[in-house]
């Protein structure tokens, strides 16, 4: 049967709910004789503690208990490692409560629980901490520096990995080159800023002896079974539920933040539902943050612009620990090199705590910040040699005869990267088509003569997605007809429950509408990993296929007996079965769910279990690769800095599309999130490590003000690799943002010969990289 | 993000809100629209004692227009100034310095006067006033006086009111007509605080100019007047170089803070660029109304 849902623009099945304000988040689950907690956080970005007192705290009527890292016992420990790599020397986790020092602002030192909130801040207030405040380490320039105060003096040092990874032979590459150029590249730190921000809630039956932790989180089911192993309780007694998630974006996932941990401990100890919900000024310094890197990059290029090597040694910022491994830095090493051929490439880190929050993958995942460097490169090879920027990229693309293609290095999943299919240079052609890119600079010459300076800027960029191990789903046709789909991923606005609804209801003949998708709730689903890297839809989504492809030949079987008719004539559609060529001969789905589950009488010998149901589990061979490109036109106001959006383009390849309004949303979240990495969102610290921008004030999200009107265009490559032919999106959006504003604003601002190496900017830093230009129009 | 503790109380005349006042002097915070107070109460940055929340008291919504001056009552919401007609009218300059305040949402509930009260140098209305020369009508136990703009903020979130007094009313001298008015900002995004703003009034007489009024937001400790560029201006023919003079007379007055968002090098730049663009657009205002 042809597809009929796969691929089209339907609305969303949640959207119902959700735009009536009946959506189910961690702070709308209020229980029975719930209490709550609040978390005192460490003011100082490196101190020793010699003490905290919390006798008057404890004092306050209504508290119930104050926690310290002394009270925590075994569970005092530092938290799991997650994701170990054989050159991470030094995985330094935190305690869920700090212990004898603080390594950031915003480190939990103690937990209150009060009958309110309320009570629960007073307290905070009056627990007194003996800190020692030491020098902080406030950047990895500082830490690598000799001498420098150290953020875990155990180890002796502040770089707690060194990481090589090269194809080709880089040195003699550059050696031969006729042309070498380097730059210096800073990408800044940043947050994923979720609208909802992380919170727990935990009942504990001590009869029964179940715990249920609401955890608004990308990954429930690993966090189960980490908390049972924590507490000692069967993966079974411990149900995690991720109901409607606020937004996650990669910060949601880390297994484990301390208060997942001490919120259900708590409920534990006290016997009473305990509920904690991070308030915005908590999660600007208590969720992971991202995107420090500073890269000292060189390429090598022939005289027709054609790379022959490129070279990076960078400084990644770990902040104060690095529970989450080297995913970042490795995706950031294996995204540079795109969707070029570079024959020669070495890629070397220096992963570095320093003094503030720590950093786990958000939205990109290094891969930005691979891209700015490879985009910038290539921008500097154009303008040195004097060929079109566009034209340079076109030269070094690869083919599409050449997938898969072979890059020569180790992905962030330990396996080879190896594109498996795409169509490079017809992305690029249609993006410059689409942006008028031919003409150009007919275009600037006639802005520049109305005095106003107007770039353009186009990037390319290759996005791994939908890694292993795997995912798994359950389908169940239920008597009604109606469809329940229960999967593993959690779902944080991506619109599962109409993609994953789509692919369940083209297989069994049915409307999304009658698909009910589940996911996020380890007691409808228990195997599996998280929403993370672009995967959901990629791998949940091909084990929905695989189910539903089980549960339909079922289907057939059960309909081909009760029509008397062969299995190959059966055909399902609105949601009936019926014998192919006499419609009439039909029966309900419903009908056939309640025959394959009798009250009575014996089961032929080749039954194979009741009702329309099936499990199946998806797992890829290896990562799917999506690209695309993004080209944007760009006003600059040289007196003021201030910049203007005239057009923003992108062309975006994920193999088959499942809906189209769903992947332009992914993509335009992402390119506003993009944005606020080039322009706007910069968390700033001072000299001794304290967070300047710790309120949307100061930490500023572009708003639908400053967003343009995104072009979005598709092109569609199916990968090779799974059943669907799908590939992942949900980063596309963000990752060649800061590259392609960037190449525009220095178009705009050639005349004044300013050079851009880094992100974000802002219009004081544009005025100053004006000046320093040196030149004038 | 929880306030701590406060006691509140919401009196239903100016008279039991200044009793209030008297009684817990600047313990007590008075609570109109709310938009700067609260959020600094969540973050316990604030911690008053007493709110004395004035949005009971009857009297204090109005807009009404004097022969020389426009009366703004201390509960005035700002986009009921804002979509004014007599605002629109009699101080255009207010109006579009107000489309400029927070976002619609804020100014649904922020006052005027309370703007006014918080006295955040970076907030358009103290910079409104301070061009205008307007004056607040203040309440406190010793009976009502009127401060002018000029006597009114000392420096940052900090006037010349006493803890015991309350802002009743805000006083914005109208435009004659065929003056011209120019608000201009520099804000990182649509409804953020300024990093810097500018107000200019402009009035010409026999092709010079007779009057020149500019105050600016984000450059110092309180709105700024720019007296030394509007001397300059005074007197003279507008021209493009004339501007200029002005706004490098300005560069030469402010001394803005650096932070964040912006170095001071670079807010004392745009308060030059800005001044110079008012100017022109206030011309501009000038010769239409001709």
């Amino acid at each position: 049967m042809g597809t009929r849902y796969v691929g089209a623009r339907i609305a969303r099945n949640e959207d119902p709910a959700l735009l009536r304000g009946r959506g189910l988040f961690v702070d709308d689950v209020r229980l029975p004789g719930m209490v709550h907690a609040a978390v005192l956080r460490s003011p100082h970005a490196r101190a020793r503690i010699h003490g905290v007192d919390t006798r008057r705290a404890r004092a306050v009527p209504g508290v119930l208990a104050v926690y310290t890292h002394a009270d925590l016992g075994r569970l005092g420990a530092p938290l799991p490692k997650l994701i170990p790599h054989p050159s991470l020397i030094h995985h330094k986790t935190q305690c869920p409560l700090a212990s004898d020092a603080v390594r950031y602002v915003g480190e939990p030192v103690a937990l209150v629980v009060a009958e309110s909130r309320y009570l629960a801040e007073d307290a905070c207030d009056l627990i007194e901490v003996a800190y020692e405040p030491l020098p902080a380490v406030a950047s990895v320039e500082e830490a690598v520096r000799p001498g420098s105060p150290l953020v875990h003096e155990d180890i002796g040092t502040n770089v707690c990995a060194r990481y090589t990874q090269q194809t080709g032979d880089v040195d003699d590459a550059f050696a031969r080159a006729p042309h070498r150029f380097r730059e210096r590249f800073v990408v800044d730190r940043g947050a994923a800023c979720p609208m909802e921000t992380r919170g727990v809630v935990a009942p504990w039956d001590a009869r029964t002896g179940l715990l249920e932790v609401w955890d608004s989180t990308q990954a429930p089911i690993p966090i189960r079974n980490g908390l049972a192993a924590m507490f000692g309780l069967l993966q079974h007694n411990v149900r995690v539920v991720a109901p409607d998630v606020g937004g996650g974006f990669g910060a949601k996932i880390m297994m484990f933040y301390p208060e997942e941990v001490l919120v259900p401990w708590a409920a534990m100890r006290l016997g009473r539902p305990v509920k904690w919900i991070e308030d915005r000024r908590e999660s600007m310094v208590a969720m992971n943050q991202e995107r420090e890197q500073i890269h000292d990059a060189e390429i090598a290029a022939d005289g027709d612009g054609r790379i022959l090597g490129v070279r990076t040694v960078f400084l990644y910022d770990s902040g104060a620990y690095i529970p989450y491994g080297l995913i970042v830095p490795i995706v950031a090493s294996t995204t540079l090199p795109g969707p070029y051929r570079v024959p020669s490439y070495r890629c070397e880190f220096a992963a570095v705590f320093t003094n503030k929050t720590t950093v786990s993958p958000y939205r990109g995942a290094g891969r930005p910040h691979g891209v700015f460097v490879m985009e910038r490169l290539l921008d500097r090879v154009a303008r040195e040699l004097g060929l079109d920027r566009a034209e340079v990229r076109r030269r070094n693309l690869i083919q599409p005869d050449q997938f898969p293609y072979d890059v020569g290095l180790i992905y962030q999943d330990n396996a080879p990267l190896r594109y498996d299919s795409g169509n490079y240079p017809l992305c690029l052609e249609r993006a410059l088509d689409l942006i008028d890119y031919a003409a150009w600079p007919a275009r600037k010459q006639a802005a520049r003569s109305e005095g106003r300076y107007v770039g353009c800027g186009v990037a390319c960029y290759v996005e791994g997605t939908g890694i292993g191990p795997y995912e798994g789903c359950r389908i169940t046709v239920e008597p009604s007809g109606k469809v329940v789909v229960a999967t593993g991923v959690g779902t944080q606005g991506q619109g599962h429950m109409t993609s994953l609804a789509q692919i369940a209801a083209d297989a069994l003949g049915v409307t999304p509408r009658d698909v009910s998708v589940h996911t996020g709730d380890t007691a409808l689903f228990n195997w599996g990993t998280g929403t993370f890297a672009s995967r959901a839809a990629t791998v949940a989504g091909n084990a929905v296929a695989l189910a539903a492809q089980a549960v339909r030949e079922r289907a057939r079987r059960v309909a081909a007996t009760l029509l008397e008719a062969p299995v190959e004539e059966i055909e399902l559609a609105g949601g009936k079965a019926s014998v192919r060529g006499v419609p009439a001969r039909a029966v309900s789905l419903g009908e056939l769910a309640v025959a394959a589950n009798p009250l009575r009488f014996a089961m032929p010998a080749d039954w194979d279990g009741p009702g329309l149901e099936a499990v199946r589990y998806f797992t890829p061979p290896q990562g799917a690769f999506s690209n695309g490109v993004h080209a944007c036109i760009v006003e600059v106001d040289p007196e003021t800095g201030m910049l203007s959006f005239h057009r923003y383009v992108v062309v975006h390849d994920c193999g088959r599309v499942i809906n189209p309004t769903i992947l332009e949303g992914q993509i335009h979240g992402g390119v506003a999130q993009g944005l606020g990495g080039a322009f706007w969102e910069k968390l700033a610290y001072d000299e001794q490590a304290q967070p300047l921008s710790t309120t949307f004030m100061d930490y500023l999200l572009p708003t639908a003000a400053e967003v343009p009107a995104l072009e979005v265009a598709h092109v569609e490559t199916p990968s090779p690799l799974n059943p669907l032919g799908i590939k992942g999106a949900g980063e596309a959006g963000v990752i060649p943002v800061a590259a392609a504003v960037a190449q525009a604003i220095e178009d705009a601002l050639e005349p004044f010969g300013a050079h851009i190496a880094e992100a974000p900017l802002s219009p004081s830093r544009l005025r100053q990289l004006i000046a320093e230009g040196r030149r004038t129009p | 993000m929880k306030p701590a503790a406060f006691e509140y109380f919401a009196p239903r005349t100016v008279e039991q809100a200044v009793d209030l006042l008297a009684q817990h002097g600047d313990q007590a915070k008075v609570l109109a629209g709310g938009q700067s107070l609260v959020p600094l109460m969540n973050m316990r940055l604030a911690r008053p004692a007493v709110i004395v929340d004035i949005n009971r008291v009857d009297g204090l919504e109005y807009i009404v227009a004097a022969p020389a001056v426009l009366r703004i009552g201390a509960l005035t919401r700002q986009r009921a100034a804002e979509r004014s007609r007599l605002v629109a009218e009699r101080c255009p300059l207010l109006r579009d310095a107000l489309r400029l305040v927070g976002h619609v949402q804020i100014r649904n509930r922020g006052t005027v006067a309370g703007s006014i009260a918080h006295a955040d140098p970076a907030a358009e209305l103290t910079a409104v006033l301070t061009a205008l020369d307007g004056e607040v009508v203040a309440r406190g136990p010793g009976g009502t006086r009127v401060i002018a703009a000029s006597d009114l903020f000392v420096t940052y979130l900090t006037t010349s009111l006493d803890p015991r007094e309350i802002i009743t009313e805000v006083r914005f001298p109208a435009l004659p007509p065929g003056t011209g008015w120019s608000w201009m900002e520099i804000a990182r995004r649509h409804g953020d605080f300024a990093l810097a703003g500018v107000g200019v009034v402009l009035a010409l007489g026999g092709g010079v100019i007779t009057e020149a009024r500019i105050a600016l937001t984000g450059v110092g400790p309180t709105p700024v007047r720019a007296t030394s560029a509007e001397r300059l201006l005074t007197g003279r023919a507008p021209s493009e170089g004339l501007w200029a003079d002005a706004a490098e007379a300005v560069r030469a007055a402010v001394d803005p803070d650096g932070d964040i968002h912006a170095s001071a090098e670079y807010r004392r730049h745009v308060a030059g660029v800005l001044v110079q663009r008012a100017l022109c657009e206030a011309l501009t205002r000038v010769r239409e109304a001709a």
